[in-house]
């Protein structure tokens, strides 16, 4: 270096270090920043699949019930009507008295009842003796679900180091559990409720299977109405509209619908489609129709670039061999941008799939206990069915709402998974 | 009904194959060359018979559902019938059907647009008509700078001040501090994700770490929701106990930071787009000049971007401002009229949703409320998203 140089004085060099400083700075913020959305990404799942995963099972405590004639059935005429409404939680717990012994102590008698998942049990013996009336007067093996306080103690959600009036469980019940346990009488099974059940008060009973096929009708609707219109009005915008004022409102008209706020268009269907038209409320039909607007405008902005990646060559090759203009968009365009079409349709459809607010407007918050059939009937979603079961105190909820929410993630993955591999698959490369 | 939907679609289908043979044995019979090849006879009869077959059938579902079933059947396959006479005639081999089905199919397609438009009137209608129900009662001034808020009030008739008190402001203040959390977490951390992805990032990071970063924007609001009030609202809680104040559960700051996290992508991507589209020559001249990666990126790269990273946090406030729930989970519902994040703030989103779940008559003031709150949030997000597309289209223009 020659002496000379105004780059190798001493305030120069010491400046250059200075500078050399502030860029390692910067590249380390930059890097801090990407770490702190992969953090913020890895807390959200492992807290959600941390609560969650223990959702999956379920413990089921199996005892022997008397189905005493005299309590259930004291005509002896087997009625279908009377065996329907018969008092089987006094059968229930006279075997669980029994099974405990705890003679006539009030406060014993109601720990050793709340063992179990009083509707669980009722249920399924229930079910057993209507199908078969010839189970009264007869000893019964049931399996049930434990009730949900038990079933998150056993799980080690529920804290015991707390005073036992304040707790859930008490120390006889705890106790019994630990015997239970020990004897094979309780264990740990799959909780296949959580996927064939419709929702329930009871947590022990709730499952998804309502709010996934609620989701899956309103998700019908929404594609079957959003596709075509998409598409055809971005082929309509890209191929066919003069370039004018009216065309340009139009366009201005959609951007801007794809960024107004989800909850404006339930508000829209809520006016129009459930107070105006009269539709009925809770409906997958009304979810779909407002979902559907919200998707419309996010298929035709991928349909618009896919439409826009095809090469002219392809369209003048066509026109120079006769086709008509129609024809050419139809038979040469389109068929070549549908790779990029149908990967944004998917990932439009994710996004619907996800969508809470829109929903709640139009009453898709109702208690639904059944498994809906049609689009018209009441159904929820399975992100309303989260965001009721996020709102319900008891601690079971919380590891349920969080097994709800790794079920929708499930989905979401398989969808956008979907996308991907299509994309890889069927994306031309000009 | 079923039945009736079912043969309009088997008229269509039937005029399709008649029509198409039709023109094929004319053309065959009379020597003449045939204009449009068959199938477009074919799509004309389609075209001619669905359209008001359906448009028949659809208009007697909605003005007469209980018309007899024979009298329903008979009206729907006359019109059926009778287009397809029309169409079957048609179906002559000079007849340029294909140009027909071409203008049809254009105007169909156009008709797709047109649903685009109808959608925004159809929002505005509706809310602007709920609203000025609204404003009738409660007057815009009270609205729009009365200090309290408790819609509540209006549903028990017997007490005093029954209509209830409709000053939105704790709302937006509300609204506002949110927001303002979640761009005091997204703006500076998705803007330098941007510049380092773009800028300092080699290729091979660049495709693992931008997916990952989108992740964040596929995951449902209702998850980030959970999330807030799992795990963050309960963490801001500890640290306030930590520090010595009080800090609910549920508070603008656990909101808004979650609102932040979920916005991050959209910041990245947008900026990025934009870093991207600086002209390569621009860096090579500062580096010319000697000026270090940090001097070129924040002088240089950023300066020039700069109209385009704004684009980008204005559509940040927007989708803030408009997104639902997370506030309704994290944020809480208490209106109040605070600056302090450590709150619990209620927004214009989350009192539309409490106003109207539930069990409601949709002819109160209350209900209203809702409609008038979600004609200000609907102007207030179209005029940012109007005003930032056009920043962004500005800036693209100019580097293209």
């Amino acid at each position: 270096m020659s002496s000379g140089s105004p780059h190798t004085t001493a305030r120069a060099v010491a400046m250059l270090k200075k500078r050399r400083r502030a860029n390692s700075v910067f590249h380390a913020l930059g890097v801090a920043a990407i770490a702190f959305a992969i953090a913020a990404l890895v807390w959200l799942m492992s807290s959600i699949v941390g609560t969650g995963i223990s959702a999956f099972t379920q413990n089921v405590i199996t005892f022997e019930v008397v189905l005493d004639e005299e309590e259930l059935d004291p005509s002896g005429e087997r009625d279908p009507d009377a065996l329907r409404l018969a008092n089987y939680r006094a059968v229930v717990q006279d075997a669980l008295y029994e099974r405990f012994d705890v003679g006539d102590d009030r406060q014993r008698r109601q720990e050793a009842f709340g063992l179990v998942s009083t509707s669980g049990a009722t249920d399924i013996i229930r079910q057993q003796v209507f199908t078969d009336p010839s189970l009264v007067g007869t000893t019964m093996t049931v399996t049930a679900p434990v009730s949900d306080d038990l079933d998150q103690y056993l799980k080690g959600n529920l804290t015991t180091d707390i005073d036992e009036s304040l707790r859930r469980v008490s120390d006889n019940q705890i106790a019994w559990a630990q015997e239970l346990k020990a004897s094979g009488e309780i264990k740990s099974q799959f909780n296949w409720t959580l996927f064939t059940a419709p929702d329930s008060r009871d947590p022990e009973l709730a499952g998804v299977a309502g709010a996934i096929v609620g989701s899956l009708l309103t998700m019908l609707v929404t594609f079957v109405l959003a596709f075509p219109l998409g598409v055809g009005a971005a082929v309509y915008l890209e191929e066919y509209a003069p370039k004018n004022r009216m065309t340009d409102f139009v366009e201005i008209n959609i951007n801007n619908l794809a960024a107004v706020p989800s909850i404006v268009f339930g508000l829209l269907g809520l006016a129009v489609f459930l107070n105006f038209f009269g539709m009925p409320r809770s409906a997958p039909l009304v979810g779909g129709i407002v979902l559907a607007f919200m998707t419309f405008p996010t298929i035709m902005i991928a349909t618009r670039a896919a439409l826009k990646a095809v090469p002219s060559g392809i369209y003048d090759g066509a026109l120079s061999l006769g086709a008509s203009h129609t024809q050419a968009v139809f038979h040469h365009k389109l068929p070549n941008a549908a790779p990029g079409i149908l990967t944004g349709s998917i990932i439009g459809m994710a996004r619907a799939l996800g969508e809470t607010a829109p929903l709640l407007m139009i009453g898709m918050v109702a208690f639904v206990t059944e498994i809906p059939s049609s689009i018209t009937e009441p159904a929820s979603a399975l992100p309303v069915q989260i965001f009721l079961w996020s709102d319900s105190a008891e601690v079971a909820w919380e590891e349920r709402t969080s097994a709800a929410i790794l079920i929708l993630l499930a989905f979401m993955i398989v969808i956008n998974g979907a996308a991907i591999w299509l994309r890889s698959k069927l994306e031309k490369r000009w | 009904m079923i039945g009736l939907f079912v043969f309009a679609a088997l008229a269509v289908i039937g005029g399709f194959f008649l029509s198409r043979r039709a023109a094929l044995v004319r053309a065959s019979t009379s020597g003449v060359r045939m204009h449009s090849r068959a199938g477009y006879h074919g799509y004309l009869a389609g075209w001619l018979i669905g359209i008001p077959t359906f448009v028949v059938l659809s208009l007697l579902l909605t003005f007469a559902p209980d018309m007899s079933r024979l009298v329903a059947f008979a009206l729907v396959a006359a019109t059926a019938l009778g287009m397809f006479a029309i169409a079957y005639t048609l179906a002559r081999p000079d007849f340029r059907a294909r140009t027909h089905v071409e203008r049809i199919v254009q105007a169909a397609l156009g008709a797709c647009s047109v649903v685009a438009v109808l959608t925004t009137l159809g929002i505005i209608a509706s809310l602007l008509y709920e609203s000025i129900l609204f404003f009738a009662e409660v007057s815009p001034i009270e609205f729009l700078t009365g200090l309290q808020w408790s819609p509540q009030t209006a549903l028990r008739a017997d007490q005093q001040g029954q209509s209830g008190a409709f000053g939105a402001v704790p709302v937006f203040t509300g609204t506002f501090l949110v927001m303002a959390v979640a761009i005091v977490v997204a703006g500076p951390i998705g803007l330098m994700i941007a510049i380092y992805l773009s800028e300092y990032a080699n290729k091979r990071v660049r495709s693992i770490v931008k997916p990952v970063i989108e992740i964040l924007a596929g995951i449902p609001t209702v998850v980030y929701g959970f999330f807030g009030l799992l795990a963050v609202g309960p963490t801001i809680r500890a640290f306030g106990e930590s520090m010595g104040f009080e800090a609910p559960t549920q508070s603008a700051i656990a909101a808004g930071s979650v609102m932040g996290v979920m916005i991050i992508p959209l910041v990245s991507s947008l900026s990025d787009d934009v870093i991207n589209a600086v002209p390569q020559t621009m860096r090579d001249g500062s580096y010319a000049l000697g000026a270090t990666k940090f001097e070129t990126t924040s002088n240089v790269v950023f300066a020039a971007a700069l109209p385009g990273i704004m684009g980008a946090f204005v559509l940040a406030i927007s989708r803030a401002i408009g997104e639902t729930m997370i506030v309704v989970m994290a944020a809480g519902r208490a209106a109040n009229l605070t600056a302090n994040p450590f709150e619990a703030v209620t927004t214009v989103t989350v009192q539309i949703v409490a106003l109207l779940t539930g069990d409601q008559e949709f002819d109160s003031a209350k209900t209203r409320a809702a409609f008038a709150l979600g004609l200000v949030l609907f102007v207030i997000t179209l005029v940012l998203n109007v005003f930032a597309l056009n920043i962004v289209r500005k800036y693209r223009e100019k580097y293209e």
